[in-house]
């Protein structure tokens, strides 16, 4: 079995640094696998977040490499093992311990949205009838497992550390969720031009690169919200928009 | 109590899966104080990995479903050992659960008029499974946990109870610590609701994460409550075999909903070799009659790749110890091959099961549009647990409640693939709703101050054990979880004998010496192997109780094979379930009380229907 050594952030607030671990690795393995072997065999106390491993609840977000990804993805047979592979928490976030971070933020920021708000019932039984293309798009947004890597390499909050003004690609997915689904009749266009800091993001399309879901976070989402702002607040001016945005 | 930084509920409710989350909003409907503790963050429970759907007889797809046909299927899928009045409140109640999440934001796979579409699934009669691709799970617990942010309910997020707390006969509350600095914290409460889920980490191959301890069967145990039928462990049929790391990994029944066949070595469906009796007249006789059936021919029976789990489990086994499995030790599921029944067929399965076909992509390097998966039973799910009572999911211990996943007596025997999604939205519920009325009829109960400290002192003990036992054995958390894992899984897996679960007994009993004195390294500050210290404790104690309740039930009876006693019924013993008690000595008891005759109305049904 071969060995590879994992370079990892180990600390809290107080003071954290790189750590390296050597450890075996076999075929089909993914670093969480790495982790959880280092974790058992040589560091018991590590803190790691995980639970489905299987890219399905988004708990075990990490910077791999420099790159934000989901460890139980990551497959190791696609990482140069002739080097260090360095885990680092995500970085957007404060420190906990080791690979865990703070991310109560996220959940704050969801409280304060307006929530969903259906239409009366079509029907009798208190159901709603809805075709299938009108909810297509949704059901993309709604595939989102708020792992919040969208977050963390998102500029807006990790370099220029606006949580307050800006609510992140995250919570645009999830608005965009609401305001374009079929039954919903709230409007949120007002909060996201205002306290969620919308016109903050300049497309650079970060986020849906590193979308471990592949939802197209800033073409299917954050565009046609902004249009929409645009189009309730901005009227005149929105051809001028297009022009430059294009 | 000054020490402790204390909360105070009306309902406390320990768990954020769907039941947790469901018992949770329904508390909180009146002007009651609930609280809601889990292990993770918000929406990271299990229930989020649900894949194929969740069972309600909306009757959308196929008007001859009703309540009626959901109950007599549930019943025969848990060989009747279900509690007859569980599974009537569910196949009557869980289509308005269902409905009610669309009311709450969830967004369910349409049908072409506009409404819930419903697909096949192991042991359903009808196209029953309300779903979102294969990603229910998740629309689930986002709209439960969507709607239950804005519904006044405190959450502690990363926080475990290590114990429940109990004042006379009454539990007054829970005590546990937060993981982010490890500080003790007690949750005061007229009513606590434990929907901690299952057991599966007892397992060495399990579909279930570091949280899956049996937290809420041990909590309930030592404060008193009943274990019912902790032998019917499910072992689901399709887990993921290769690469060695993603083993166990849950490969949705949905597949084979979808068309999917399984085959061995020699290329052969060998379902078809094998129909149990109770399921002959409904399931398909020719490959053609099984593919008609998953593409909804309403005339066409089912094909056997979809009779129960148990029974497709033990299938497989029997494939690979005979030697037709496949390279690395399951069979294949086939799902590439619809592609000589439709035209667009990778754009179909892709579409269908978007998450297997990410899954395997991603960990295994296969195209399931093109090749087979290799899959193999994975341990998945308990139908054991708490005892409760049918209509409140109240437990022998006043006050303290259940529900999902940890409560018992809807799945009997085996549980239905997508039956659990729906217990979880009824049962929660009623939990919910009876705990808040508990709570509005009593008076908030002191709570005993000696009691927690000797629990806190306790708690920290493995920082205190020595690294090694007096034989220079390592004591570490992850090796002794290790090695229980290691033995539940050869010894109290799919085939047991009364050899094996004695042995199973005598090797948790050395390991409990171990557990006592366990050892953990560093501080208190979200410290995993501190943690999993602690949790060997419920993994122990659930570990035992499912030994006692095997050896107990000498027969073979849905998800509990016995090799020693392949026939159905222990001769003369009737048809009964077992109870585990925490005896006054504090040994664990176990007896077996007689099913309880069913109702006149819900016989006939079952006699009508099947």
């Amino acid at each position: 079995m071969a060995k590879a050594t994992f370079r990892i952030w180990r600390g809290n607030a107080d003071g954290a640094e790189f750590v390296d671990y050597d450890t075996e690795v076999s075929e089909g393995m993914v670093v969480l696998d790495a982790v959880h072997r280092i974790q058992a065999e040589q560091a018991n106390d590590m803190a790691v977040r995980w639970n489905c491993k299987a890219g399905k609840c988004g708990s075990c977000s990490a910077e791999v490499n420099g790159q934000p990804k989901l460890m139980c993805m990551t497959r190791l047979n696609n990482l140069p093992l002739d080097e260090p592979v360095t885990v680092e928490p995500m970085r957007a976030f404060p420190l906990i311990k080791d690979l865990v971070t703070d991310v109560s933020w996220n959940f704050k920021v969801k409280e304060k949205m307006k929530p969903f708000a259906p239409r009366p019932p079509d029907a009798e039984d208190g159901t709603w009838r809805m075709e299938q293309e009108d909810i297509d798009h949704v059901q993309e947004f709604r595939k989102c497992i708020e792992c919040f890597l969208c977050q963390d390499v998102c500029h807006v909050l990790r370099e220029h550390d606006l949580h307050d003004e800006f609510i992140g690609p995250r919570f645009f997915v999830y608005a965009a969720s609401l305001e374009m689904h079929p039954i919903d009749t709230e409007n949120r266009l007002e909060e996201l031009k205002d306290s969620d800091g919308i016109g903050y993001c300049n497309i650079t399309k970060c986020c849906t690169k590193v979308c471990p879901e592949h939802i197209t976070i800033t073409d299917n989402a954050i565009i046609p919200l902004k249009e929409r702002v645009v189009d309730e607040f901005y009227d005149p001016i929105k051809k001028l928009f297009r022009v430059f945005s294009r | 109590m000054s020490s402790y930084e204390t909360h105070e509920y009306d309902v406390l409710i320990i768990g954020a899966g769907g039941a947790g989350l469901r018992a949770a909003i329904e508390a909180a409907v009146g002007d009651l104080k609930v609280g809601l503790v889990c292990k993770s963050l918000l929406g990271k429970a299990h229930t989020v990995m649900a894949e194929g759907g969740v069972a309600a007889a909306l009757a959308n797809v196929d008007e001859r479903d009703s309540w009626r046909v959901h109950f007599a299927d549930t019943m025969r899928g848990g060989q009747y050992l279900s509690n007859a009045r569980m599974a009537e409140l569910h196949a009557q109640e869980s289509p308005d659960r269902v409905r009610e999440l669309e009311a709450w934001g969830a967004l369910f796979d349409r049908t072409q008029e506009g409404g819930i579409l419903q697909r096949n699934f192991g042991g359903h009669q009808y196209p029953r499974l309300a779903h979102v691709g294969d990603r229910t799970g998740l629309e689930m617990i986002r709209a439960l946990q969507d709607h239950g942010i804005h519904q006044g309910i405190e959450v502690h997020m990363e926080n475990t109870v290590v114990s429940l707390l109990k004042t006379g006969d009454r539990v007054s509350g829970a005590f546990g610590y937060e993981r982010e600095k490890g500080r003790f914290k007690i949750f005061a409460a007229k009513a606590v609701v434990l929907a901690t889920g299952g057991v599966g980490k007892a397992y060495k191959i399990t579909s279930n994460s570091w949280e899956y301890t049996g937290d809420g069967h041990a909590l309930a145990y030592h404060a008193g409550a009943e274990l019912i039928d902790m032998e019917f462990v499910q072992f689901h049929p399709t887990g993921m075999v290769w690469p060695p790391s993603v083993r166990g990994i849950l490969v949705t029944e949905g597949v084979r909903g979808e068309g999917g066949i399984l085959t061995n070595s020699e290329g052969r469906r060998f379902m078809f070799d094998d129909i149990p009796e109770l399921y002959v007249t409904q399931t398909a006789d020719n490959p053609e009659e099984g593919w008609l059936y998953t593409q909804g021919d309403r005339e066409a029976r089912r094909p056997p790749e979809l009779l129960t789990r148990d029974h497709v489990a033990r299938c497989i086994v029997r494939e690979v110890q005979e030697g037709r499995g496949s390279p690395h030790g399951g069979v294949f599921l086939d799902i590439a091959w619809i592609k000589e029944k439709i035209s667009n067929a990778p754009e179909h399965i892709r579409r269908k099961l978007p998450s297997m076909y990410h899954q395997f992509k991603e960990l295994a390097d296969i195209d399931i549009t093109q090749e087979p998966m290799e899959v193999g039973p994975t341990t998945h799910y308990i139908m054991g647990g708490i005892r409760v009572d049918a209509d409140s999911q109240m437990t022998a211990v006043p006050g303290l409640f259940a529900a999902g996943e940890c409560a018992a007596g809807l799945h009997g025997a085996n549980r239905l693939g997508g039956n659990s999604l729906s217990d979880l939205l009824v049962f929660g519920k009623r939990a919910g709703e009876y705990a808040a009325q508990f709570a509005m009829e009593n008076e908030a109960v002191s709570l005993d101050e000696s009691e927690v400290d000797t629990i806190a002192t306790h708690t920290l003990k493995p920082f205190e054990n020595p690294p090694e036992d007096a034989n220079g054995d390592k004591v570490g958390p992850y090796d002794i979880q290790a090695r229980l894992q290691d033995k539940m899984q050869e010894l109290v897996g799919i085939a047991r004998t009364q050899g094996s679960l004695t042995q199973a007994l005598e090797e948790i009993q050395n390991l409990r010496e171990k557990a006592e004195i366990v050892h953990a390294i560093g501080n208190r500050e979200y410290n995993s192997g501190w943690h999993t210290a602690l949790d060997l404790d419920c993994l122990l104690t659930v570990s035992e109780a499912i030994a006692l309740a095997a050896l107990e039930r000498r027969a073979s009876i849905g998800a509990h094979s016995r090799d020693d006693h392949p026939e159905k019924e222990e001769p003369g013993a009737g048809k009964y379930n077992t109870i585990i008690k925490k005896a006054d000595d504090g040994a664990m008891g176990i007896r077996r009380e007689p099913v309880d005759e069913l109702r006149s109305d819900l016989q006939e049904i079952i006699d009508e229907i099947g």
